[in-house]
This record gives C-alpha cells, sequence and structure tokens, in this order.
C-alpha cells in the first residue's frame, strides 16, 4: 500500500508553496488516479487544487481573450456561450473526447497535462523508457496505435483531442512560478522525445498550469474538428485534425493544421498552412495540402494506415471548410 | 404428456413480462456476489506467474504472513508449472484488499523460467518452444473424409483456396468471477458468481471431501458467465482454502486484468480451405486444414462445413497450444467461428459464380426453418437493394449488405427437481436449484407458474439460485435451462392446481373437471358466475398446504434452432470506419416463454458478435509473452453509439420450449464482413475488421 499526503490548499500561492520533489497535482483526477493504480505514479503528496477559488472560471476578457480557468471541466467548457459563439471547433472536440461522465470531472489543465495512453506505457509490466527503463516496446511490437510523425526511441501519441483543437485556435497556456508566472503559446507547451523521454510538456515539478487563453479568431473564420476512432465513445483517436480557416473573398488568409494521434505532441503541419495561405481552396490544393501533411511521416512496422488516415481526415476537413464558405457567400 | 396453451388460451406465457428482478437491479437492492458483506469478512487476492512459463522451484511466504493484517496465506502447488502469465501461485487473505496486495508481494517465488510461444503460427514451427513437456504443441485430429474431393474438383465451375481466421474472444462478464466462503466447522456456504449452483456444489464438495449436503451454494443474482463459470475454478478452491484457515469468511472477487489472463476465452480459429461449386450453385467439394488454440488447453474445436451439406470433404483438425490463458466454454462454443468461416466462404464462392449470394445458400441449406428466415429476412433488410457489382462502386463512403446463418441445438433436459406449494394465505412458492445467468430465468418461471395457476407473475414467490432446498438443477448451458427448468415446473403447477381444484370442488359441490382458473379466481367453466377468489380457495387449505414436485416432461420442449441475420453495413473508405447501419435477426425459437427477454437474448447476441466482428481482439506481445491490453480501455468492447438499428424476428415454429441465449451471437460476424464486402468489394477473411485493416486493403486494392 503506497500511503500519500493529501492537501487542499485555498490559493495558488499555497499550492506553488507545496509543490515539490514528490509532490503532484490532483485536479479531475480521471489520469492521475489510474496512473496511481497501476503503480505508474507513485506520490507522497497529493495537492488537490480543487480548493482554489476561480480557477474553474470561464471568462471572456476585454482585449478580446478567452480565458479558461486550467480547473474548468470539459462539461462546463463545452457548454459555454462563449465557446459556443466563437470556437464551436472546441465543441466538436469536446463531444468527442471520453465519455460524458468522464467529461464532467476532467479538466482542461488535466487534459493538457495527461500522460500517454501508449499499451506498453500504461502496462505496469513493461518497463518502458518512458517509465526510465529500458526502451520502447513499440519498436518491433505491436505498434499499430503508435507515432507516424516526431517518434525518436519512443513513439507515443499525444491522446488530447482539446490539445490540437485549442492549438489551431492559437491558444496560450498561463503557468504560474513561486518566483514569476508566465504565458507561453500552446504550441512551445508540449514536449516531443527528442528533447524529453519522460515528459511531455514544458511543466517543472515546481510549476502550475492556472489558464488557458484563446484570441477571438479571425473574421469568417471556420474551424472544424475531426476524429477517428474504432469505437465512438470513450476511445482515444487513430488520428484526428483540427482546422482553423479565414477567407478574404475567396483568399485563404489564415490557416491552422493540427494533427493529433500521430505523434508525441499535438502536431502542427505548417507547411500545409502556408501553401493554404493566399489561394482559393480548391480540389486540387486540397489534394496537395492533404499530400503534403504527410510528406515527412515515418511510419512503424503496423501503422502505415495513419498516413491513408491523415489524408482522409484532412481532406474531409478542408472540403467541410470550402463548402461552409461556399454556403457563407450565398 | 402434457402441452403447452395454445397461443390463444396463453394469458401471460409468450407475453412480454418485466424482470421481476429488474427494479432490484436498477436501484441497487440487488445483492450480487460482490455485494455480500459478512462480519469479520477477509478479502483474498491471488498471487499470479508473472512468466509465460515458469516452474516453480519454492514459495516462501513467510514475509507475507508477518505483515500485520494478514490472516491466511496458501500456495496452490509448490511443484506447479505455469505455462501462462496470470497463471495462479499463491493466495492471501488479509484485514483489506490493500494488505492482502501487499502480502502477495511479499510471497518470494523462485522459478525456473522457461521459453514461451503465444501466437499459433510460432508454436506451429518445428523447433518452437513446448508449451507440455510431454507433449507436442500442435494435436493433430483425425483426418475426416467422405465422397471424393478430386472427381468434384475435376467437374467443377469455379473453385477458391482461403485461409479464414477468427481471433481470442474473451467473456467479459461484468460481474468478475468470485466467491465469499463462510465455514461453520465442516460446513460452508457460498456465495458464488456462477452459472451452476449444484455444479459449484458439487467441485467443492469433492475438494475438501465433504458430503455434498454441507456445502450451500447462493448465486441470488450474478452479472454474467456467457460459459465461463460452470465451477469455482481456481480462484473459489483458494478462496474456501484461504476461509478455512483463517477461520473467517473470505471474499475473493478477481478484478478485470485477472479476468482477461486467467479465466478463459473463446479459442481462435484458423481454417485453410479448398472449396469446389457447380455452375447450378452446388457446393461440391471441401477440402480444409482447421487450427485453433485454446491456450495451454485444447478445446479449440469447430464445426465444419456447418450448416451446408457438402458431399465431398476432408478435413483435419489440430488444437495448437500456446502460453496464454485456457479457453473455457463461450456463448455458443465453436459456431461464431464455424459460421464466420463458412459464410465468408459462401459469399466468395456465390460472387465468382455471379450467383445471387442468397440463391447460391437456398441451394446449399437443407434446413427447411432456415429457407423460410431467408424470405422473410431479405425481405425485412431488403435484399434487392444490395450491390451487384461491389467490386466496381464508386465513392468514399459506401453502404452494403450480406448475411449469415447458424444452428444450436437448445432442447435442455433431465436434471431438475422443483417444488411448487400453495399455503393457505394464497402464497405461491416455486423453488428449484437452477440460477439466473441473465437470461431471465426467475420470472419465465413465474409465468409459467402463473399461467398454470390462472395468477399473475408478480404472485408467485419464486426461490432459485440457492442449494439450500436440495433441488438441483443443472449449469446454465448450452442454453439449456429454459427448455430444462419449465417443463418441471409446469408439470409440479399442473399437480398443484388439480388438487386445490379438488378443494373447490367439494366446497362448491361440483366436479373437480368442472372448474377452471384465471384471473386469480376458480370459477365454474360452464357459469363464470359461480367463483371464488383465489384467497377464498386456498383459504379452504385451513391448516394444510398444498406440495407438489415436479417432474421431467420431454415433450415440452425440443431441441434444434436455426438462425439467419442479414447486416447492412456503411464503410467511410476515407478512415477506414464500418458503420453497422441495421442488423435483422431472424430468429427460431420455438415456444416464446417472456417474449421481453427472449428478445433481448437477441438483442444481446447480435451486439456480442458485433463486438467480435469489428473490435474485440486479445492481443499478445510475443517478445515477453504478456497480453498488451488486459484492461477494457483497449480490449475494445462495442458502447451504446456504435450500435445499428437492431431488428430482431422471433421465427416461431413450434408450441415447445427451446433454448435462445447463445444461438443469436453466431451469425452476426459473417454478416458484417460479407456487408462490408458487398459495400466495399474488400474481402477480409479475419476479424475483427479495424480502421487500420480497411484502410490497408483499400490501399492494396488501388495500387
Ligand atoms: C476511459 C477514458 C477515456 C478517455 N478518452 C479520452 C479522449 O477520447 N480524448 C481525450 O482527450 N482524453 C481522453 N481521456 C483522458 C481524459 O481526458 C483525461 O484523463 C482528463 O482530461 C485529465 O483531466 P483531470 O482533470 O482528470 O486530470 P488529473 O487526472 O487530475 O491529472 C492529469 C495529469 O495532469 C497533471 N495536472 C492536472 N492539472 C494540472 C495543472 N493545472 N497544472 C499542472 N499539472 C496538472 C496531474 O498531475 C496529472 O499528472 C480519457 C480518459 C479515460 C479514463
Amino acid at each position: 500500500m503506497k500511503t500519500f499526503e493529501y492537501i487542499t490548499p485555498e490559493t495558488i500561492d499555497e499550492a506553488l508553496e507545496l509543490l515539490g520533489e514528490g509532490a503532484q497535482i490532483l485536479a479531475g483526477g480521471t489520469d492521475l488516479l489510474g496512473e496511481m493504480k497501476r503503480g505508474l505514479a507513485t506520490p507522497k503528496r497529493l495537492i488537490n487544487l480543487k480548493g482554489i477559488q476561480g480557477l474553474a472560471d470561464i471568462r471572456s476578457i476585454p482585449d478580446g481573450f478567452l480565458t479558461i480557468g486550467s480547473l474548468a471541466t470539459l462539461s462546463h467548457l463545452a457548454e459555454h456561450p462563449l465557446v459556443a459563439q466563437h470556437y464551436p471547433l472546441l465543441i466538436e472536440a469536446l463531444q468527442r473526447t471520453a465519455s460524458p461522465q468522464i467529461r464532467n470531472i476532467a479538466t482542461v489543465g488535466g487534459n493538457l497535462c495527461q500522460r500517454p495512453r501508449c499499451w506498453y506505457y500504461r502496462h505496469s509490466a513493461f518497463p518502458c523508457i518512458r517509465k526510465h527503463g529500458e526502451g520502447c516496446f513499440a519498436m518491433g511490437g505491436q505498434d499499430r496505435y503508435h507515432a507516424i510523425f516526431g517518434g525518436h526511441r519512443c513513439f507515443i501519441v499525444h491522446p488530447s483531442d482539446l490539445a490540437p483543437a485549442l492549438m489551431a485556435l492559437d491558444a496560450e497556456v498561463r503557468i504560474a512560478h513561486a518566483d514569476d508566472s508566465r504565458i507561453v503559446p500552446l504550441t512551445d507547451f508540449f514536449v516531443g522525445p527528442r528533447d524529453s523521454l519522460t515528459q511531455e510538456n514544458i511543466l517543472t515539478r515546481q510549476e502550475i498550469l492556472t489558464a488557458i487563453r484563446i484570441p477571438v479568431p479571425p473574421d469568417n473564420a471556420y474551424g472544424t474538428y475531426l476524429k477517428v476512432s474504432e469505437r465512438k465513445a470513450t476511445d482515444f483517436a487513430l488520428a484526428s485534425v483540427a482546422v482553423s480557416i479565414a477567407w478574404l473573398d475567396t483568399q485563404v488568409t489564415h490557416a491552422r493544421v493540427v494533427l493529433g494521434g500521430v505523434a508525441p505532441v499535438p502536431w502542427r503541419v505548417k507547411q500545409v498552412e502556408e501553401m493554404l495561405i493566399g489561394d482559393e481552396l480548391s480540389g486540387k490544393r486540397i489534394e496537395r495540402a492533404c499530400e503534403r501533411a504527410v510528406d515527412d511521416a515515418t511510419p512503424l512496422r503496423h501503422n502505415r494506415y495513419k498516413v491513408a488516415l491523415v489524408k482522409g481526415l484532412l481532406r474531409k476537413a478542408l472540403h467541410a471548410a470550402h463548402r461552409s464558405r461556399e454556403k457563407g457567400e450565398k | 404428456m402434457s402441452s403447452w396453451p395454445s397461443a390463444q388460451e396463453a394469458k401471460v406465457l409468450g407475453k412480454r413480462v418485466t424482470r421481476l428482478s429488474g427494479v432490484d437491479k436498477v436501484t441497487g437492492r440487488a445483492k450480487y456476489t460482490y455485494d455480500i458483506r459478512l462480519p469479520g469478512l477477509l478479502y483474498g487476492k491471488i498471487l499470479r506467474c508473472p512468466y509465460a512459463s515458469a516452474k516453480i522451484l519454492s514459495v516462501d511466504t513467510s514475509k507475507a504472513e508477518a505483515l500485520p493484517g494478514v490472516r491466511a496465506v496458501v500456495v496452490v502447488d509448490e511443484n506447479k508449472t505455469c505455462r501462462f502469465v496470470g497463471d495462479e501461485v499463491a493466495a492471501v487473505a488479509a484485514t483489506s484488499t490493500d494488505i492482502a496486495e501487499d502480502a502477495i508481494r511479499l510471497i518470494e517465488v523462485e522459478y525456473d523460467i522457461g521459453n514461451y510461444v503465444v501466437d499459433e503460427q510460432t508454436s506451429m514451427k518445428p523447433g518452437a518452444p513446448k508449451v507440455h513437456e510431454d507433449r507436442e504443441n500442435v494435436r493433430p485430429g483425425g483426418v475426416n473424409e467422405q465422397g471424393s474431393i478430386d472427381d468434384a474438383f475435376a467437374e467443377a465451375a469455379v473453385t477458391l483456396e482461403a485461409t479464414y481466421s477468427t481471433q481470442v474472444q474473451t467473456h467479459m462478464c461484468l460481474e468478475t468471477h468470485g466467491h465469499v466462503v463462510e465455514w461453520d466447522g465442516e460446513s460452508m456456504t457460498v456465495w458464488a458468481s456462477t452459472q451452476a449452483v449444484f455444479g459449484v456444489r458439487g467441485s467443492l464438495a469433492d475438494h475438501f471431501e465433504l458430503p455434498a449436503d454441507q456445502v450451500r451454494v447462493i448465486t441470488e443474482h450474478m452479472g454474467g458467465g456467457f460459459g465461463s463459470k460452470f465451477g469455482p475454478g481456481v480462484e473459489g478452491v483458494l478462496a474456501a482454502r484461504l476461509a478455512k484457515e483463517a477461520e473467517a469468511p473470505v471474499k475473493l472477487m478477481l478484478d478485470r486484468k485477472e479476468e482477461f489472463l486467467a479465466v478463459g476465452n473463446r479459442p481462435s480459429a484458423i481454417a485453410e480451405i479448398r472449396a469446389a461449386a457447380s455452375k447450378d450453385g452446388r457446393l461440391l467439394a471441401m477440402d480444409m486444414k482447421t487450427y485453433g488454440t485454446g491456450g495451454a488447453s485444447g478445446g479449440a474445436g469447430f464445426p465444419l462445413p456447418y450448416v451446408y451439406t457438402v458431399n465431398n470433404r476432408r478435413r483435419q483438425h489440430s488444437d495448437v497450444f500456446i502460453n496464454a490463458g485456457n479457453a473455457r466454454a463461450m456463448r455458443a462454443p465453436g459456431h461464431p467461428q464455424a459460421s464466420f468461416i463458412m459464410e465468408s466462404m459462401m459469399d466468395e464462392l456465390a460472387y465468382e459464380l455471379g450467383m445471387d449470394p442468397l440463391e447460391f445458400r437456398r441451394r446449399n441449406d437443407p434446413n427447411e426453418v432456415r429457407q423460410g428466415q431467408y424470405t422473410v429476412g431479405a425481405r425485412e433488410i431488403g435484399w434487392h437493394r444490395r450491390n451487384r457489382n461491389p467490386r466496381e462502386m464508386k465513392g468514399t463512403l459506401r453502404r452494403g449488405i450480406g448475411m449469415g446463418c447458424g444452428l444450436w441445438g437448445g432442447g435442455g433436459g433431465k436434471g431438475t427437481q422443483a417444488r411448487c406449494t400453495i399455503h393457505s394465505d394464497g402464497t405461491v412458492e416455486v423453488v428449484t436449484g437452477t440460477q439466473d445467468l441473465g437470461t431471465g430465468i426467475r420470472t419465465a418461471i413465474a409465468i409459467v407458474a402463473a399461467e398454470g395457476l390462472g395468477l399473475a407473475p408478480e404472485q408467485i414467490h419464486v426461490r432459485i439460485g440457492d442449494s439450500q432446498p436440495g433441488l438441483p438443477s443443472g449449469g446454465s448451458g448450452g442454453s439449456t435451462t429454459t427448455a430444462s427448468v419449465t417443463p418441471v415446473i409446469k408439470t409440479a403447477v399442473d399437480k398443484a392446481r388439480v388438487q386445490l381444484l379438488q378443494w373447490v370442488a367439494e366446497e362448491m359441490e361440483v366436479e373437480a373437471t368442472a372448474l377452471t382458473v384465471g384471473d386469480g379466481k376458480i370459477f365454474l367453466a360452464d357459469d363464470l358466475s359461480r367463483n371464488l377468489s383465489w384467497k377464498e380457495a386456498t383459504s379452504l387449505l385451513g391448516t394444510d398446504m398444498i406440495v407438489t414436485e415436479g417432474e421431467w416432461d420431454s415433450n415440452l420442449r425440443q431441441s434444434g434452432v436455426a438462425g439467419v441475420q442479414f447486416a447492412e453495413v456503411e464503410v467511410d473508405l476515407q478512415t477506414g470506419q464500418i458503420q453497422p447501419i441495421r442488423i435483422v435477426a431472424v430468429q427460431d425459437c420455438g415456444l416464446v416463454v417472456n417474449r421481453l427477454t427472449a428478445e433481448s437474448q437477441v438483442y444481446s447476441g447480435v451486439i456480442q458478435g458485433l463486438s467480435w466482428a469489428l473490435l474485440e481482439d486479445r492481443i499478445m506481445d510475443p517478445s515477453t509473452g504478456l497480453m498488451i491490453n488486459p484492461d477494457m480501455e483497449y480490449y475494445k468492447v462495442t458502447g451504446s453509439l456504435d450500435m445499428p438499428d437492431i431488428q430482431v424476428i422471433m421465427y416461431d415454429t413450434h408450441r415447445k420450449v427451446t433454448g435462445l441465449g447463445e444461438p443469436p451471437v453466431i451469425p452476426t460476424a459473417g454478416a458484417i464482413a460479407n456487408a462490408v464486402f458487398n459495400a466495399t468489394g474488400l474481402r477480409f477473411r479475419s476479424i475483427p475488421i479495424t480502421p487500420d485493416k480497411v484502410l490497408t486493403a483499400y490501399k492494396e486494392a488501388n495500387a
């Protein structure tokens, strides 16, 4: 039996003070408790954030940002009127996340900080590199759910549906530290295996993710989130795509394309964004964009299908964007 | 010899009656084994072998025993050879589950670790590590041959050579396996999550060398077995040993991971087939080499050529051993495998012949019931809407229709004793030692008794799931429970009614034969105004009561059911996703006792078949011998959003009771795979058909 200390601080400062070696943050617990039960996380101290006033608030602020407290639940976010108004893409992503029961408990911060779902990582009998063990069991093993981009000695995929969607909306995160707090673009938040084999984001043991900020999207923006999983609910993405596009007349002026479930981090495909901007969204261009998106894919033995899947999803998303613009014109 | 009332006469028999235990179950009042709490209860936990092959050299339990809170430690067998990850080694009982878990980690086991093999293909290769020292990994059966394969192939219009396979499926009982055991001197009471109350009693009595009546087994409610819960298993014996040693009651319920590893599964099936058909659509010949693995145990057989007539055939089947959890019976053992293989093959041959796949089946299926079902099912699904040229379809979102067939026995048999008691206050008690596996036998018994006594099912006190009254009944397997139990209930109830009518006849001064029951009354058949209420009638008993015993009447039941399913699916070739749109299940069933629960068996069969066809898979890691997905996250089972519209058609062909629990799971996978082909022109000869396979096959087809 692993015993641990359980503390519920009332302010961020108090929480920050409690942090340190062996301490871990508890938000909704939907991920952390699973990790603890399997012996993957063995905290000596759990710092429960749910006692901190205002950390679950969702507010629009005068400078045009929507601020989401890291403790806001996924359900709360999905039901928020401002989200429905400006960021339908987020709602699509949230509706495809886990199950209603989990969304009622899971928090936005926890979702961005959740640990990988790789079946070797989660299985207590495989001492993999992400658990400070020997190597990657997916290499040469059962790798159908693993990364086709950005793998390096470890081939996990980032499991979050929310992260690609937020990234496509140019979200930023606010990180609190005892000395200062900083705001970081979400694109810089996640960390791939080249930078760390045991951590999926930049947070240090002394830091807490306190909020997510999303700017108001550009005029005429269209966004969509498409996800494919083997089972409709309670299943992680085989691949997903978040797209946000804006036009001036027929010309694309803004494009964000982020892939989920295919890389150790939410995988932004800048080369596709760049080729979309400044032109019409024709069928031909969409095809080229799809090819471009998978240019640098390096599939493993059993996950080559993800290349076709990414293309299929991106094609659907871009066609949907195209259709929405045409509808808007009428 | 008696018979069931006709459809016109029947008042409750065959109607939709909600489960008597339904409210208790949804409100949480129903007590499952998991819910049993006793004063001083200890919690058991099993230490399982972490290696796929290992000989136990020594077991040292001293540290575990010394841990505060530990009350008993037992070792399964000091000399055991473990043949799969999860094989039982020892067990602990402690004052909490946490302590028990800590304690099993303190047990020191020295193993001689051996080589292992966890997939059929590798196991069959020469030089593969041996699963059993004294046996080869492949246990070939005899060659069955009839007719002349070569002659038949010589005259064939089309031939086909293909390998079909189905994967290992686990039972996924929502309530895990487990027991609560309490000893009182040399007697024990066992709460068991079992589908065989008397089976568990017999096994435990044997094991502990006790007279059977010193073991009482109780299964008031249980959360699914699907064939994996016929006996106490190693875990039940360990629970009893721990309780004896600790001199305190012990609860030992398995966790989900243990369920996946150690308490059964449906074996895999591989069939290498050469088949030939004539121009006019006769299946001429089949040459079959088949394999399957039931883990370290055998039992991986399946019937071929299944429902069809093939005069020229040769088959050899081999069980293949691997270092993985042992098979147990699972819902229609062997049949879903056989159906998927045959239905896929039939479909392929039909398309090769350029013949309507339904017509091709009609020409080779000798069963008259299915011939009728083909017509009904085809009409309901709209068979004419199918694609005539599946390989030439355009677009990325495609729909198609397919079908599959099945058969089962389910006739029930002797071995149930039952008692019907009518008390003078009007209470009716029906007692027997069967158990409600989830199929609703409790309610079926009440319906049969209510029908016989002119009462409502809720007025019958049904007592089942307890060996104490000493009225045995068989295990709930082979879809036999309803067909085995209801005839005995009916004869007991009929006798009781006759006796009651005798009392009433004397009171009313009429002939007993002139009386009849209905609507809670007993009345003169010729003059309905002359009647007694049920209570008035039973009060005549005074201090007496009516007690009757039932007897087996084989005329009330019949064996043999046929079934056909049609599926419509939509396949998205950009994402590889298969969405079942609609499934029509035409199920032969004989006399329906409770239409509601009968249909619900068919729904559940379709759902389980669908889940197997599209998702479920036990995935083993060859390098470590571990099961990679022993959890509900990656051993995927369909959820509510994956469901198609399911249409159940009860195809009653006679008025004798026949079992229905297993057959509806049989045809689904074949029907789905064939629908996928009809939609896309892509033939999947193995399941589950997951998006990765669809995308890969589509890419290859267009390369
Ligand atoms: C069955 C199941 C299905 C799922 N399906 C999906 C899915 O389809 N899509 C998807 O995106 N997700 C899915 N998930 C994951 C789920 O979304 C996450 O578990 C959840 O969002 C985590 O949030 P939480 O508040 O419960 O986090 P917790 O479990 O409390 O924490 C998760 C991790 O983040 C850390 N943490 C939490 N909050 C902070 C913070 N503010 N600052 C710093 N660190 C923090 C914790 O220390 C912990 O390591 C699924 C989970 C389950 C159990």
